[in-house]
């Protein structure tokens, strides 16, 4: 009972945090709402005895939100007092395809013939998604590590504007980088 | 092989929060001491007390379309944090929360740090207060990874992510003899959560406080206590990953538990005035060319022994 | 918190991101809405998991969830980066030299 009481609590928050993102006048708050709704969903699923996703959820998104912050600052020059940042375009098509978007789905959820569970919980869901991870699912592990470092890879060629041509001379010999900021290590 | 603590009923929680209390107004009044000391006079221990007073009476200090929520969020959500953090670590047979998945709950907590400061920073609408945000900001990217990968040894070494099961598994060795990188690192990363010594230029003189530049009253209290309780919930937690939980001679194990936290939480507030401060855009390439490189080999050297061993 | 309860959440929340993402100009805010959409997936997927299959394998896909919105959110930042010190602007609507 507790347990269903506190999950409708929480996909209250979820929902309005998440609709709160595009209704705030302030940046931060609009990223913070939406860390909000990732905490609460994190929390659902803390609920649904999947203990490490639901942590991680958590972890993750409250540091990608608080980088988000920074950027949409950046990016639109704000200051914490409120301003009309409703910007938008083609509202008038958003709103009726999402709304008939959700009466689908919500039909779907309420009345497809969901089937009955079939097996049951390993006793430690985290040991067990552990070992599955490092055995059976070996092979996905390692694509979505080869994803990551393409992306790191790939976000900093994207980002950064100084190339090592920049940074070491174009003959690449000079002795020391010429950075517009020196860093901690002295390279 | 000792027993695995047993979760307590929340009644206990008020119980928990005092000695969290009792460690964050030891920590101010030694604090306190030190201060007074490296300023020359005799002792000055009662001037925590003093400054509680006195911002209990202050009046707010109000700005110019201030984001009042979110600065208020901001300010009390560090002692939260502590709060939280505490609830996993056992008090020797006892704990308040015993979640399977505890190392990652408070590696989840102390990343809450990211908001809160920056949040406290932002919500004034000050130039300094924000800059002060920033520089935490800056530090937090520096320093998170080599904390995550830091907690990642004491759990690979227990093969577990039980608080409980990695304390029981120092039975013969404490981890911080086997794994002193990762120690350090979990120290450092504890040391910023609390914008504490060189992680301090947040709260810089030269930005006129930083982060708490408009801060004052209540709100200020709380941001400082909730500093203190960060430095205490982090020496608390060191205990259970790294010192061995309760094990120890004579004394019975919850004792040993708050010794332990006691003595690393006053060498934590003793290296304020002994460690310089780390420049945010200096401690970028420090964090990510020497700690990262330095807490992963440390977890191969963990992963290896455990496997070998 | 049935199978049903659980996936109707989950609706609201993918169909408000929806929202967001379709109507919102600046590049970032249109991130937002697109983790919006992620965050209803992590749900529906964790309550199927829960209702309908608890094998350990199941719980692999929400990892992978994860993985794609940690690149969506990588690789957003770094295109929004560029535009921006391209052509001083943030409005997906200055980006629309592909469109035919």
């Amino acid at each position: 009972m507790l347990a269903h009481l506190v999950f409708w609590g929480l996909a209250v928050v979820a929902v309005l945090a998440g609709v709160a993102v595009f209704v705030v006048n302030s940046m931060a708050r609009a990223s913070y709402s939406l860390a909000l709704s990732f905490i609460a969903v994190g929390l659902q699923v803390l609920l649904l005895q999947q203990l490490y996703v639901g942590v991680l959820v958590i972890l993750m998104m409250v540091m990608e939100m608080a980088i988000m912050a920074v950027y949409m600052n950046m990016f639109m020059g704000m200051n914490p007092a409120m301003m009309s940042m409703n910007m938008v375009h083609g509202a008038r098509h958003a709103l009726p395809v999402s709304v008939g978007v959700f009466l689908l789905l919500a039909a779907g959820a309420l009345f497809a013939p969901w089937p009955s569970r079939r097996g049951s919980p390993p006793a430690d869901v985290t040991a067990a998604l552990g070992t599955e991870l490092m055995g059976p699912k070996m092979l996905t592990m390692a694509t979505v590590g080869v994803v990551m470092a393409a992306t790191i890879v790939s976000g900093v060629v994207l980002a950064a504007h100084r190339t090592r041509y920049d940074r070491l001379g174009d003959d690449l010999r000079r002795p020391r980088a010429a950075d517009p900021q020196p860093g901690g290590v002295s390279r | 092989m000792a027993e695995t603590p047993v979760a307590v009923s929340g009644g206990w929680a008020p119980v928990a929060a005092g000695l969290l209390g009792t460690l964050v107004v030891a920590a101010a009044l030694l604090d306190g001491a030190l201060a007074g000391r490296a300023a020359g006079a005799r002792s000055r221990m009662g001037r925590p007390v003093g400054e509680v007073a006195r911002l209990l009476r202050q009046r707010r200090r109000t700005t110019v379309a201030a984001d009042r929520l979110l600065w208020r969020v901001g300010g009390a959500g560090l002692l939260g944090m502590a709060l939280m953090i505490v609830t996993v670590v056992p008090l020797g047979r006892w704990t308040l929360f015993d979640l399977a998945v505890g190392v990652v709950w408070v590696n989840a907590l102390d990343v809450l740090a990211w908001a809160f400061v920056w949040l406290t920073g932002w919500g004034a609408n000050s130039a300094y207060a924000m800059i002060g945000g920033y520089r935490f900001l800056a530090h937090g990217l520096a320093y998170e990874l080599p904390l995550m990968f830091a907690l990642v040894a004491p759990a690979v070494a227990a093969s577990s992510l039980r608080v409980g099961e990695v304390a029981a598994a120092q039975q013969g060795l404490w981890f911080v003899v086997w794994m002193p990188v990762a120690f350090v690192v979990y120290c450092l990363g504890v040391v910023a959560i609390a914008v504490w010594g060189p992680f301090s230029p947040a709260l810089g003189r030269d930005v006129a406080g930083g982060v708490t530049a408009e801060l004052s009253g209540v709100d200020r209290l709380l941001f400082l206590a909730g500093r203190y309780a960060l430095l205490a919930a982090g020496a608390a937690f060191a205990v259970p990953m790294f010192l061995g939980g309760g094990g120890g001679p004579l004394l019975p194990a919850w004792a040993w538990v708050l010794v332990k936290a006691t003595v690393l939480l006053a060498g934590l507030v003793w290296l304020r005035r002994r460690v310089p401060a780390l420049r945010p855009d200096m401690f970028m390439e420090v964090g990510w060319l020497v700690l990262l490189p330095a807490v992963l080999l440390q977890d191969l050297l963990v992963a290896v022994i455990v496997i070998g061993g | 918190m049935t199978v049903r309860t659980v996936l109707l959440v989950a609706a609201a929340l993918i169909s408000v991101g929806l929202y967001g993402a379709l109507s919102q100009q600046v590049v970032v805010m249109v991130m937002m809405g697109l983790e919006l959409m992620l965050n209803g997936l992590i749900l529906a997927v964790a309550g199927l998991w829960w209702f309908c299959a608890p094998d350990p394998s199941g719980q692999v896909l929400l990892l992978v969830i994860l993985a794609a919105m940690t690149v969506e959110m990588a690789m957003g930042f770094a295109v929004a980066t560029s535009l921006h010190r391209i052509r001083r602007s943030d409005l997906t609507d200055t980006a629309a030299d592909l469109s035919g």
